[in-house]
């Protein structure tokens, strides 16, 4: 069967995200950017499943500016097979990127869709249910543990208070969660095997259109900051403070 | 205007975040309903109407939406989108999975986890793990939100809205629940917890993590939080896991031990209203957010503070 992976080019993990002085949103500007961790986490499942003989194919694909080849070309050293990228300078809200997702997925007609529960950019958590929507295909998000088989996949996930496993059948959409797997490194080998793989670059039109986009961002402002507060001398001290400075105890 | 509130219950208990959503819905309008969507609701649905300023509590019921089915959940609100102008969801992993489903389906933006309603169509969210606040306004014509319940204080109780049963709709036909395994405590819920005593990865191990956090947080009757290093690592259920990715909490006292304090982790916590951390490293970057440090092993600092707290009557 073939997968398909949906893989956002995002700030990378380790950096911490400045506001801009003017309020029009984070400093991007000389950043580091990688794949947004749950996609790398969705891509390295897909390769799983490939290298158990349950998926033949593979295909990554990334809404994003050109620079995002590099994010597909991240996933083709994982051992993803081909790559799509939808070119735009535009920052496409959930509902845009679903949709254009969704003509992917007709186009391509994989039997499930892997992706990230979230991107750390944005926080939104929402293109997979979008897609599975849009799709009307089932939907398991949170994913912790996944058994694929020809008809249906079951999927453990993580939800408040513990799992929770669902059977759907195919085709799905699955989101990934952190502790699905552990992305391997992609070895030198792989990476120069990636050279030679296939990324078409298409634009939104080639999907039907971007759409415009229906949230106006007025501001980005930068939370309250917390201030370090005081070292204690020791335990008694703390609680002492606790009781009569804080008053939480 | 009229607003539509997805309760947040497990088919016996009304949870705490459905009044804080209500919170957020009535800073929109005086016009909300609440829906008790699941199976066997009838005493979650006296609950609701007992939440002051309700309007009317809906009950829906069949097999998938008592184990919350997110397709089936999306089924059953879409078409009472027809007489609401926002539906608001709590943030769980409940509302999280069938609310953008709902927003697709309606052609609308999603709006995730708001911490302010600053207007009818304009509400401001966390973006970055924490780092930034957005302001967004949507211009849809109808609004699907989840609301991040630390954020609100819970609406009061002296209510008494009518119930009134509503269409389950179609259920989710591709989607068959297989079995669930829910963590049973007797301790608070993190979030919702006034205390919160959280472990990390120091702790080196789950006997360990039981031997130090969880009788410190008994003594407190706090809830045990835990970062995701202790929770990859197995010393802590997923569930106990605080941060971008975890649960968000803002209890009066959040005590880390053992935690360096990274950003994915701050995201989680930096709303508490006194931080205190425990680390042997004085430049662990907790300490830019603590409000009380203690520079020390856990290993000793943790039996002094029991002790400190057993001299104080703790
Ligand atoms: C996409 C993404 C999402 C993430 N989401 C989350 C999230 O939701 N929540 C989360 O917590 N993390 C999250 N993380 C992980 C995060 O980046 C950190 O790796 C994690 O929080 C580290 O956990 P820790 O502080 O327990 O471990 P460490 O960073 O290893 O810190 C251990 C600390 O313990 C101290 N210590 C060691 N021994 C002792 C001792 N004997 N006494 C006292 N102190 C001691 C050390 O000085 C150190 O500061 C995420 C990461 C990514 C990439
Ligand atoms: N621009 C994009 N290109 C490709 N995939 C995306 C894009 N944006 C989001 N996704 C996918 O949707 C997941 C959830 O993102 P979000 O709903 O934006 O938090 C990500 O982990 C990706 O798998």
């Amino acid at each position: 069967m073939k997968i398909l992976v949906p893989v956002k080019r995002a700030i990378d993990s380790n950096v911490k995200a400045r506001v801009k002085s003017d309020q029009t949103g984070v400093d991007l500007a000389n950043v580091k950017m990688s794949m947004n961790p749950f996609c790398e986490i969705a891509v390295e499942e897909a390769v799983r499943l490939k290298e158990k003989g349950l998926a033949e194919e593979i295909v990554a694909v990334s809404i994003g500016p050109i620079q995002a080849q590099e994010t597909i070309r991240t996933a083709l050293a994982i051992g993803a097979d081909r790559g799509i990228l939808i070119q735009t300078d535009a920052d496409p809200e959930p509902l845009e990127v679903a949709k254009l997702l969704k003509a992917v997925a007709l186009a391509e007609a994989p039997r499930l869709i892997l992706m990230g529960k979230q991107a750390i950019d944005g926080d939104n958590n929402a293109v997979g249910q979008m897609l599975s929507a849009l799709l009307d295909w089932p939907q398991a998000t949170f994913a912790y543990k996944i058994e694929l088989s020809p008809q249906v996949v079951r999927v453990t996930r993580e939800v408040d208070g513990g799992l929770q496993t669902l059977e759907l059948d195919l085709p799905a959409v699955v989101t990934a969660d952190l502790r699905l797997n552990e992305p391997r490194y992609a070895s030198l080998p792989n990476i120069m095997k990636a050279k030679k793989k296939t990324i078409d670059v298409k634009t939104a039109d080639d999907y039907g259109g971007a759409g415009a986009g229906h949230l106006k961002v007025l501001r980005v402002t930068e939370p309250a900051r917390r201030t370090a507060g005081v070292k204690v001398e020791n335990a008694a001290d703390l609680v002492a403070r606790l009781k009569t400075e804080a008053g939480v105890l | 205007m009229a607003v539509l509130v997805v309760a947040d219950h497990d088919n016996a208990q009304l949870k705490d975040n459905t009044h804080k959503t209500v919170t957020a819905a009535l800073a929109l309008t005086s016009d909300v309903d609440v829906l008790v969507a699941g199976a066997g609701v009838t005493d979650v649905a006296a609950q609701a109407a007992r939440i002051a300023g309700v309007r009317k509590v809906l009950t829906a019921e069949s097999e998938a939406l008592g184990k919350q089915i997110a397709e089936a959940l999306s089924g059953c609100v879409v078409p009472l989108m027809g007489g609401y102008d926002a539906v608001l969801a709590p943030a769980t992993s409940v509302g999280k999975n069938f609310s953008p489903r709902v927003a697709a389906l309606l052609d609308v933006a999603p709006i995730s986890e708001i911490v302010e309603v600053v207007g009818a169509d304009t509400f401001t969210r966390p973006i970055y793990a924490g780092n930034a606040l957005e302001t967004v306004q949507s211009s849809d014509a109808k609004r699907v939100i989840t609301v991040r319940a630390t954020a609100f204080k819970a609406a009061e109780e002296g209510g008494s809205a009518p119930v009134e049963a509503v269409d389950p709709g179609p259920g989710a036909p591709a989607t068959r629940f297989v079995s669930e395994e829910i963590l049973k405590s007797d301790r608070p819920e993190l979030a919702a917890a006034k205390i919160v005593v959280s472990g990390g990865r120091a702790m080196g191990s789950a006997e360990e993590f039981h031997r130090v956090i969880e009788p410190l947080a008994d003594r407190l009757g706090a809830a045990v939080g835990a970062s995701r290093a202790a929770v990859d690592a197995g010393y802590a259920p997923n569930d106990y896991q605080v941060g971008q990715t975890g649960k968000v909490v803002a209890p009066q006292l959040y005590i880390a031990i053992g935690i360096s304090g990274a950003i994915q982790h701050l995201a989680g916590m930096k709303d508490s209203k006194v931080i205190v951390a425990i680390n042997k490293d004085a430049d662990a970057p907790i300490f830019q957010v603590a409000d009380y440090g203690l520079v020390a092993d856990y290993k000793t600092a943790v039996p002094e503070l029991m002790a400190a707290l057993a001299a104080a009557g703790k």
